[in-house]
């Protein structure tokens, strides 16, 4: 209990993470196809200012710009000798945001999947994910980042190996998983399952939950899928402002700013500890949700029904939770040899 | 329960081994489709009807599935992976005979953006669908799919993006093929978490697919199709 997150957690009910960083990014300029990371070196204003609008917006918790900062990621721009000192740098700027804040502000060193798909179907494999994971895990703590930040995680192995290289490198942790393919995520996780892996591990998270997927009410959905599998550790819930839209030539995330604040405050009621944004969720939205957080009064948590009457509809019937675990299986002709 | 229940391929007679193999696709067992498909070329079945009676046939359960959330991308793999080692074997003679092709695709991410794990699904069900797939990486701009489609002669030019900045570009891609009057030469198929099927309209591709599952069924449809129009036409 001896990070800087742990101990903010002792002293509030719920703190407010931070929303989106790439659309933000691409606000002040970055051409997409370009690696992020890159302005921790290159363009670090507007890394300091990214970090700046999520702090000036009331978030007690904001990410590093270092989400695809893994060999495997910084490969795809030749970058992969690169990974200590990119994922240093925006911790770095990150520290000294946060130290100028004159509040407490926790500094969560992003950590990103690789892209890869793990053995036998794919090339990845535990040691290698690790090792990857750790060398970004040392970076973001020479760097001064008070936690990693593991997200939008969907294979198990994956969430695991992050783990570990958290061990490895003496760092608490927090961990998500993106629930976006029928309530799972695009492995087949389902939010029991995750809460089951997370208290399995040999070093548990400080807080698990869920980022991005596909809209506030899914999300919400997968929040109460944490509560009645019976956790007792914070859970974090960070969803997009909505479902990007195509509109003559120009892409929008729908989610109002009023909606997103109903979202923080149905999230707070079901019972979510650190709540924020992911994509499309800007400086507005979350002075919003900040707003609501701080002056509406704590209500019962929320039913599924009033989560869809006032966030919108799921994007599918069931989340593969509950009576439907397992799900309705094939019926075999015959037993297969082992 | 061990040997009671074994089951011998070699005895099971035509109707029950292709049955046999549809589950064994479904299990992702790559050694037992890859002993089945050889116990049927021993059995004088023309290599086109092991590929859609045993093989295409056992895929489609297993993208029916995953469309209806029973099975999940690592089943889905793992069946792809045994398609893949029954293909193998029927490749060279399907050419040697001659046999209807299933269709070419071409496909990538496109130009800005690199995030290609939706792109590789496809590609893997595609394959394990009988398709050909030129996988043209990530990070593609509009010459790479239109020099790539007439190259090898594909039938199916397919785009993934997973950013709102790079899923416009889509629309760059099929503006230049109306300008060079070959749209309609190419069946286009466009994918990927932030889209939607009125984004899909919008740009005037052929289809919005919301998984690689819709997009394996997608495009047998449209080569279906083709192929009608070819007969009557």
């Amino acid at each position: 209990m001896t990070d800087a997150l742990s101990r903010l957690l002792q002293t509030r009910d719920w703190l407010m993470a931070d929303g989106a960083t790439g659309t933000n990014l691409f606000n002040m300029g970055l051409s997409s196809g370009d690696a992020p990371e890159l302005w921790n070196a290159d363009q670090p204003g507007n890394i300091a200012k990214l970090y700046s609008l999520a702090v000036d917006a009331g978030s007690d918790i904001f990410l590093t710009n270092t989400f695809g900062g893994n060999a495997s990621r910084l490969k795809l721009h030749n970058a992969q000798a690169r990974v200590h000192e990119l994922n240093r740098l925006g911790a770095e700027i990150g520290r000294e945001v946060a130290d100028r804040a004159g509040r407490p502000v926790i500094v969560a060193g992003s950590i990103g999947p690789t892209g890869d798909i793990f053995a036998p179907m794919g090339t990845l494999t535990h040691a290698l994910a690790v090792e990857m994971f750790h060398e970004q895990a040392e970076g973001l703590k020479a760097g001064g980042a008070d936690v990693l930040w593991v997200e939008t995680i969907s294979a198990p192995e994956e969430f695991k190996a992050a783990a570990e290289a958290a061990r490895l490198a003496g760092m608490a942790w927090c961990g998500t998983m993106s629930f976006d393919t029928a309530g799972r995520t695009m492995m087949g996780v389902t939010s029991a399952q995750l809460a089951a892996l997370v208290e399995k591990l040999p070093n548990p998270p400080v807080a698990f939950g869920a980022n991005c997927g596909v809209g506030s009410s899914d999300l919400m959905r997968t929040i109460l899928g944490f509560v009645a599998a019976g956790t007792e550790r914070p859970i974090i819930a960070k969803g997009n402002a909505g479902i990007p839209k195509y509109h003559e030539g120009h892409i929008h995330y729908d989610g109002t700013p009023e909606l997103m604040a109903e979202y923080a405050v149905l999230a707070r009621d079901a019972g979510a500890t650190i709540i924020g944004g992911c994509c499309g969720t800007m400086p507005v939205h979350l002075k919003a949700m900040r707003a609501a957080l701080e002056s509406r009064p704590r209500g019962p948590r929320p039913t599924l029904e009033e989560i869809s009457a006032r966030l919108g509809g799921f994007s599918s019937a069931s989340d593969g939770t509950g009576d439907d675990e397992g799900g309705a299986g094939r019926e075999r002709r015959g037993r297969r040899r082992g | 329960m061990a040997d009671d229940d074994e089951i011998i391929l070699s005895e099971l007679d035509d109707e029950e081994l292709v049955l046999q193999m549809h589950d064994d696709l479904y299990d992702g067992l790559k050694d037992e489709i890859e002993e089945a498909v050889n116990i049927l070329l021993e059995r004088g079945w023309t290599p086109y009807d092991i590929l859609t009676k045993a093989l295409v046939a056992g895929m489609t359960i297993v993208g029916n599935d995953f469309r209806d959330g029973i099975l999940f991308v690592p089943e889905v793999l793992l069946a792809a992976n045994a398609m893949k080692g029954g293909m193998f074997i029927l490749k060279p003679l399907l050419v040697e005979t001659g046999a209807p092709k299933m269709g070419k695709m071409v496909i990538g991410t496109v130009k800005g953006d690199i995030h290609d794990i939706g792109k590789n699904l496809v590609a893997m069900m595609m394959e394990g669908a009988g398709f050909e797939v030129v996988d043209l990486g990530i990070n593609n701009p509009v010459e790479n799919y239109l020099d790539a489609a007439r190259r090898e002669g594909a039938d199916i030019i397919g785009m993934s993006a997973l950013l709102t900045t790079t899923m416009p570009y889509m629309k760059v891609v099929i503006d230049t093929m109306k300008d060079q009057g070959i749209r309609d030469d190419y069946i286009v198929l466009v994918g990927g978490a932030p889209l939607n099927e009125e984004f899909g309209r919008a740009i005037g591709a052929d289809a919005y697919c919301r998984d690689a599952a819709v997009a394996v069924e997608t495009a047998k449809s449209f080569i279906a199709r083709k192929h009608n129009q070819v007969a009557a036409g």
